[in-house]
């Protein structure tokens, strides 16, 4: 049984279409379908709930050694207020999450997971913390909601006074006071433009939604679904759990190195990457040469040999045209190199491109 | 959206006509195009290809999913929208005017609902 965010009367009153997601009952897209939404994210400003996404919290004296045991980036010397991207490695060096760590004391971690492993991260984390470290998933007391596009920094700016606000990217600020209520803010996304993330309790989840679709009125703020989220994180070429990574794929063959510091002294998986050698293949971008669309997990050929496989693939509506990502040889990853994708039985055309397929201009 | 009563129903939620000359031109309902979302891309047969009642004969894509597209008659393919192939959008704009291709010869053909029948149908899957 799917569980329901405390927004989903109002998702549901905004004509949001809804289907079952990592568990939850969320809003694929509202009535102005994937498109525009994705548009308006790109042009103006998007209102997401993302309350499904798991958090954790690690305090204690232990906590910094246990996330460094734990996880692949590096947290020693990590500034208070900043926010880091790591990976968490199985002991065979495949992926268990990737994940978001956010710091606000030298014995206070704040970590956010993907909805969809939320039990398993927990279970993991609990099973391999070290001594002095205390843990708490306190997913299902917070809400989520992400503000993303070009103009959310003037909505935001109509509620909170600027100083008030995290300004760098990737930065977060506790205790941000929006409408009265209790608010941890940061600059964080998963849509490849400027915005921010905000977190609160479950019960001003309702009135923060409100408060921020009404400051964007003037701006053109819409509310957007998984949809439009999905087409996004792809167009920005952002890997999403179960696509480009998962308890297999190594984060050095997807591409993750920022979250994986292999000159780190040690942590869970480590060894395996170190064992598994340079890797045999990479991620890519596919751009469609001809019509069509690629999807997920279509093999990847050249001539008859099998290459490699898409991880995800959409159409584009910013870009407007058809890509995918993929894992594919290392030998064919060059820049150009034409292969063609078998889209059901149909041979289709693509050509190995650079990523990120959509960089926002700084 | 009012689904024409000019028009006859498959219960895979494609619109038939039978025009005067005996073809019969087929498109996508208002609740084919609504499930589907955003309409990104439309995988066409060419004229002169045969279609068999039942099977598909095209998929279209949305920026959401693929889905199939089922012929309701068995003939052979007289024309293909060719403006849809560069605007796909056509079909979430105007469904029952966007046609997708035309039919003749047509030999054999599904069960087929009129639009109550078939607005009944769309009321239990909606």
């Amino acid at each position: 049984m799917e569980l329901k965010t405390p927004l989903y009367e109002v998702h549901e009153a905004s004509g949001g279409k809804i289907v079952p997601f990592a568990g939850y009952l969320l809003p694929v897209q509202y009535e102005t379908g994937v498109i525009k939404e994705h548009m308006a994210v790109r042009e103006k400003c998007g209102l997401f709930d993302v309350s499904h996404m798991g958090e954790v919290t690690f305090k204690g004296p232990g906590a910094l050694a246990s996330l460094n045991h734990l996880l692949g980036n590096d947290f020693t010397n990590m500034p208070l207020g900043k926010v880091r991207y790591s990976v968490m490695c199985n002991e065979n060096g495949g992926v268990i999450d990737d994940l978001l760590v956010y710091k606000f004391g030298e014995e206070y971690y704040y970590i956010v997971v993907n909805a969809s492993n939320r039990h398993k991260d927990f279970e993991h984390m609990k099973k391999n913390i070290l001594a002095d470290t205390q843990i708490e998933d306190i997913s299902d007391q917070i809400a989520q909601v992400a503000l993303q596009g070009p103009l959310a920094k003037e909505i935001m700016l109509k509620l909170v006074k600027e100083e008030d606000l995290p300004k760098k990217y990737y930065t977060a600020v506790e205790h941000v006071d929006i409408a009265g209520m209790d608010c941890l803010v940061s600059t964080t996304g998963y849509t490849g433009e400027a915005g921010y993330e905000i977190y609160t309790a479950n019960e001003n989840a309702v009135k923060l939604w409100n408060t921020l679709m009404e400051a964007g009125k003037d701006e053109g703020l819409i509310p957007c679904g998984l949809g439009a989220r999905d087409t996004l994180r792809l167009e920005a070429s952002m890997p999403l759990y179960g696509h480009e990574m998962d308890e297999d794929i190594s984060p050095l063959e997807t591409g993750l190195e920022l979250g994986v510091k292999m000159d780190k002294e040690d942590f869970i998986g480590k060894k395996a990457l170190l064992e598994r050698g340079e890797p045999k293949i990479c991620r890519v971008g596919l751009s469609v040469i001809d019509r069509g669309v690629l999807r997920e997990h279509q093999d990847i050929y050249i001539g008859d040999e099998k290459v490699g496989h898409t991880t995800s693939g959409t159409f584009c509506p910013y870009l407007s045209k058809a890509v995918a990502m993929a894992l594919i040889d290392k030998k064919y990853s060059e820049l150009g190199t034409v292969v063609e994708v078998d889209v059901r039985g149909r041979r289709v055309k693509a050509e190995v491109c650079e990523l990120p397929f959509y960089k926002r201009a700084k | 959206m009012l689904n024409p009563e000019e028009l006859k129903y498959s219960k895979t939620h494609e619109w038939l006509k039978e025009e005067a000359d005996g073809t019969v031109t087929i498109g996508l309902t208002d609740f084919a195009q609504d499930s589907l979302g955003d309409i990104v891309f439309v995988n066409l047969p060419e004229a002169g290809d045969e279609v068999k009642a039942g099977e598909s004969f095209a998929d279209v894509e949305s920026v959401k999913a693929v889905s199939d597209v089922f012929s309701p008659v068995s003939g052979t393919v007289s024309a293909v929208n060719e403006e849809i192939l560069d605007n796909p959008a056509l079909v979430n704009e105007d469904c029952y005017n966007a046609w997708l291709i035309k039919v003749e010869n047509v030999s054999d053909r599904e069960e087929l609902l009129d639009n109550k029948a078939y607005e009944e149908l769309c009321e239990k899957e909606g």
